[in-house]
């Protein structure tokens, strides 16, 4: 293995696209992710073939990652929430025309323009596609720096398999701290690209990437399809960890920094007797349903804690069915949730689980 | 082992840099380490922080709220977080530009005119590693030894005026009898 190094966030993932084979960045500052694009400009034009380029605008950057996605290139862009609802008029295209690509939205307090620290809000734009039209991103959710570096490597993978935009959801903290990454990755699969755009070479029928369909039944039928492809993911690439779960009574959930500071209260609980665990879903679309589902005939009481007003929280009660109550412990607008917010959210679920 | 460090002070005293080469300190000794900055406007001239935390085990919330070592650079920092200092924590002062006394007494306090020997010794803007030094002194938390493999990381070994300098002013900190 090789030597590990500190890095921030932000340019771990920037260093692990690189290494997954993308040569293509385009992208527009804004706090708290300006440093993927820096670090971008600094590396890929020492690669062979790379392109940096800073676009004009969240918009054009987009639009300039469907051109190269559409050549079966690996390309990314990033942004933090306010530039990521600009870019959300070309992840839908992206879906529509059926491309990989990779997208890292380091998450800031909102709406509007908000404020630069750290949120989870931009949940729901992720996870329900953000742009318009039935679609979905796979959306993967890290909680650690060296995280960062294997969703973005597996980001792309991803994407290419499924034929799919690929998001990271960050949120700010992840993007600003350092932490002791390695970057062995291995191999990066290659996929067999028969739809991109490469030229005919007068050899073989013209390629068409379009997500423009006047006849109805068509248009129908190719959503159907798409849809079958995103069972496929359901099926298959759901990620979670589970922390402490085996006797646990009391359930959190929650994914990226606020993960990070439940680990910390559920420790502290469980200096006081308190049993409780969690599961921290990894891939926030698909959802670890039926993990949480499982786990909702042998726990009492649900705790879903997140950066936002609740909006995880309506993905937990769906995959429990409502089985268990939920309850639900957050902060917003660039605050924190603390070791202690959390550790009272799980007294009061251990006071209203009742005794067994 | 798990202590949580919380440095403190305006922007541009070269907070977030003695925090980096802390979580080299740590890394190089073998620990888990995190590290997070205050970000935006603040690092400009404001109030800046950063959160260092070095663990035996995996690190959970990168986020320091509660330190069990609080390096205060100006006297805003120690008004925030001298209370939010565990009991039995440690605080150290740069008693050149704070002019009050810690309150606390189940704290273990340092005092160290960290500015004004920095000025003296001609070591522009490295107020920061003298109170480092020290820190490593009283605290024990990690080894004086890996000091120089760790500066190596955070200083480029094309500037080695730098490199010296920076190393003189953790050895003042960590010598200093005050």
């Amino acid at each position: 293995m090789s030597e590990k190094v500190l890095m921030k966030g932000n340019e771990a993932m920037a260093e692990a696209a690189i290494m997954a084979g993308c040569k293509h960045y385009f992208g527009y500052p804004i706090t708290p992710q300006t440093e993927v694009a820096a670090y971008m400009s600094k590396r890929l034009p020492k690669v062979d073939g790379g392109v940096f380029l800073q676009a004009e605008s969240e918009v054009a950057a987009i639009n300039m990652v469907i051109g190269v996605a559409s050549t079966g290139k690996r390309v990314m862009t990033s942004s933090s929430s306010p530039g990521v609802s600009l870019k959300s008029e070309g992840l839908s295209y992206l879906a529509g025309c059926d491309l990989p690509a990779l997208v890292i939205n380091v998450q800031r307090g909102g709406p509007g323009l908000g404020g630069i620290q750290p949120s989870q809000s931009d949940y729901f734009q992720a996870t329900r596609g953000g742009g318009h039209g039935d679609y979905h991103m796979l959306v993967l959710a890290p909680d650690s720096v060296q995280e960062m570096v294997n969703l973005t490597f597996k980001g792309f993978d991803l994407a290419e398999k499924y034929r799919m935009p690929a998001m990271i959801l960050a949120d700010g903290t992840m993007g600003q701290m350092m932490e002791p990454v390695s970057l062995d990755m291995g191999e990066v699969t290659k996929y067999e690209k028969n739809w991109a755009l490469t030229g005919t070479k007068c050899e073989r029928e013209p390629n068409i990437v379009n997500s423009l369909y006047i006849d109805p039944a068509e248009l129908e039928k190719i959503n159907f399809e798409r849809y079958e492809r995103y069972k496929m993911v359901e099926e298959n690439e759901v990620m979670y960890e589970e922390y402490l779960m085996d006797d646990a009574e009391i359930c959190i959930v929650a994914f990226g920094v606020a993960a990070r500071v439940s680990k910390n209260a559920i420790d502290e609980a469980r200096k006081k007797g308190i049993k409780v665990g969690m599961i921290r879903p990894i891939t926030l679309w698909p959802f670890p349903k039926d993990v949480l589902n499982k786990a909702a005939d042998k726990v009492k009481a649900f705790v879903s804690v997140e950066l936002s007003m609740g909006q995880m929280i309506e993905d937990v009660k769906l995959s429990i069915e409502c089985k268990k109550p939920v309850l639900l412990c957050n902060r917003v607008g660039g605050m924190i949730t603390t070791t202690d917010d959390v550790l009272k959210s799980i007294e009061e679920a251990a006071k209203i689980g009742g005794e067994n | 082992m798990n202590k949580q460090i919380l440095i403190a002070g305006f922007g541009g005293q070269g907070i977030l840099f003695s925090g980096k080469f802390l979580a080299y300190e740590g890394l190089i000794d073998g620990k888990e380490v995190s590290w997070l900055p205050s970000y935006g406007p603040e690092m400009r001239g404001g109030t800046a922080n950063c959160s260092i935390i070095i663990s035996d085990s995996k690190v959970g919330s990168p986020i320091v709220d509660k330190p069990d070592i609080l390096i205060a650079m100006n006297g805003p920092s120690l008004d925030k977080y001298e209370n939010a200092t565990v009991k039995g924590g440690q605080i150290f002062v740069d008693s050149s530009l704070i002019e009050r006394k810690v309150t606390r007494d189940d704290v273990d306090v340092h005092y160290i005119p960290a500015t004004k020997i920095a000025s003296d010794e001609n070591l522009p803007g490295l107020a920061n590693m003298i109170m480092i030094g020290m820190m490593i002194k009283k605290s024990g938390i990690i080894p004086f030894e890996n000091v120089e493999k760790a500066m190596s990381k955070v200083v480029s070994a094309k500037k080695q005026n730098l490199f010296d300098l920076n190393m003189k002013a953790v050895e003042i900190g960590y010598n200093y009898e005050g």
